[in-house]
């Protein structure tokens, strides 16, 4: 069902855990379908200096959230928050169609997680 | 690495002996059992041997016995079948439960649309429905009770011959769906009281795409399918021999080997669950402890989302199924785990292990050593999971 590029995402997923002295924490969940995703980050030089995340959800929400940690991981703030589901989705290698609005969320909590940091900070 | 099949409730390895009786069918038997030539006498033979070995397990007469391409269809035509018929002597009140297989579940949709009146009956905590409950449900309308004996998902068992009895008392048709009870326990229709009941060969070690259902001489079902005389008119289309003769020989080898099979399997089944419930904390049985299908575990895993438990549970060999939303395409968890009462996040967390007769007890070992790390990464990575408080690092 999933190609390899995902099943390894699934299998060492990277960027997993919590950051407990965050600058901002994004956190989406679909009551549809019962997943959360949580993304926590440290800004430094407005850039994303660390990023943890945590999921809830199937093979194709721990992929992506995955995934998209490692892309946006040193990038500036205002690319990083540009990051949309579908170049996740690609950089995966693509996912299945039922599968897409799981990658939906993984951008969304980043975008979260972002202004999060620039309301605390007066961005 | 292990391949370790726990999906049986899914489907069946088809036995060789099975294959064996089936093979001169595709190739030399290959003849049109409505034909008048030799070719069509011989697969004749083979369909009314099946049907003779199909009456001999259910205990009934073999022209009470209906050939189908499934046990959907099977279910399709009893519900549909008897509720047309009887819509205008008896009327169009019809009796289910919420619990059941879609191939019933969907036909009783419809028919509300068709204006049917539809009693869902309430089922207790493990899925089970108390007869009594169907005696209050029914009326001088109703023409039909449909029930599964055993849950394909929970494993729960219901108490067929006692709802059974009330129905005939009452002069309602009872249908038992027992696909997933057929050659797992015994199906005597004379003890379930049943008027109609389905099953499905690739069920129990026969192959996929032929089923059956018995329907008791004197009730009568609308064909659902026409453009021929097979079947007595009841289903019309050339008949699938080798698949016929393969249910036939299947039924046959699975009663010889049931009650053997089945105490194998309550074994294994009361040890997985026991050391499942032990060892994972936040786990919980979905369905009745013992009134439930010999080969049936079901555990809720909290914190942890189905389709995630599969995928590591595949990487390592092992094939299992979830009634997680995630899996079913649809956006909600499965319907029986939300009619039990379980909450969206319980029933998410669903796995479901069937065993069968290729199960080892070094399966379960296997199974056993390989979960509870696989539920520790999971949850390690859920943002749900409570024991994140507790972690120092
Ligand atoms: S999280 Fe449910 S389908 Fe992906």
């Amino acid at each position: 069902m999933y190609n390899e590029k995902v099943m390894e995402h699934f299998q060492n997923p990277r960027n997993v855990g919590i950051l407990e002295d965050a600058h901002g924490v994004g956190e989406v969940g679909s009551a549809a379908c019962g997943d959360i995703m949580k993304i926590y980050i440290k800004v430094a030089n407005n850039c994303i200096g660390e990023i943890k995340f945590q999921t809830y959800g199937c093979g194709a929400a721990v992929a992506t959230t995955s995934m998209l940690t490692e892309m946006v991981l040193g990038m500036p703030l205002e690319e990083a928050e540009l990051v949309d589901n579908r170049q996740v989705a690609d950089a995966l290698g693509g996912l299945p169609e039922i599968k897409l609005h799981c990658s939906n969320l993984a951008a969304d909590a980043l975008r979260l997680a972002i202004s999060d940091f620039r309301s605390q900070h007066h961005g | 690495m292990p391949a370790v099949y726990m999906d049986h409730a899914a489907t069946t390895p088809l036995d060789p002996a099975v294959l064996e009786a089936m093979l001169p069918y595709f190739t030399t038997a290959y003849g049109n059992a409505s034909s008048v030539h030799s070719y069509g006498r011989e697969a004749r033979e083979g369909i009314d041997l099946a049907r003779q070995q199909v009456a001999a397990v259910l205990g009934c007469q073999p022209r009470e016995i209906i050939f189908t391409a499934g046990g959907t269809e099977a279910d399709n035509l009893a519900v549909y079948g008897v509720a047309e018929n009887y819509a205008r002597s008896k009327g169009k009140h019809i009796i289910t439960t919420g619990l059941e297989h879609h191939a019933v579940g969907e036909c009783f949709e419809q028919l509300a649309k068709r204006g049917y009146r539809v009693t869902t009956l309430p089922v207790d905590e493990y899925g089970r429905i108390d007869p009594e409950e169907v005696r209050r449900s029914i009326t001088s309308e109703t023409s039909l009770v449909s029930i599964a004996h055993g849950n394909n998902e929970i494993g729960t068992l219901q108490p067929a011959g006692e709802i059974g009895r009330i129905c005939r008392e009452l002069g309602v048709f009872f249908h038992l769906d027992a696909v997933q009870s057929t050659g797992h326990l015994p199906v005597k229709v004379e003890e379930l009281n049943c008027d109609l009941l389905s099953l499905a060969a690739h069920k129990f070690y026969g192959p996929k795409g032929v089923g059956a259902l018995y329907v008791r001489q004197g009730v009568r079902v609308l064909p659902q399918i026409h453009g021929g005389a097979q079947e007595r008119g009841l289903r019309a289309g050339t008949e699938n021999v080798p698949g016929i003769v393969g249910l036939g020989a299947a039924i046959t080898l699975a009663e010889r080997e049931r009650e053997g099979r089945a105490q194998r399997e309550i074994s294994l089944r009361d040890r997985l669950i026991a050391s499942i419930l032990a060892t994972i904390p936040d786990t919980r049985l979905n369905g009745h402890p013992r009134e439930r299908l010999p080969n049936n575990v079901n555990v809720s895993i909290l914190w942890v989302e189905g389709e995630s438990i599969l995928l590591a549970l595949d990487l390592k060999g092992i094939a299992a199924s979830s009634g997680s939303a995630c899996t079913s395409g649809s956006l909600d968890p499965s319907h029986v785990l939300l009619g039990i009462g379980l909450d969206h996040a319980t029933a998410h967390g669903s796995l479901r292990l069937t065993l069968g007769k290729d199960t080892t007890e070094g399966d379960i070992d296997y199974l056993l050593e390989v979960l509870p790390p696989i539920i520790q990464r999971l949850r390690y990575l859920s943002p749900i999971w409570p024991g994140h408080k507790n972690r120092s690092d």
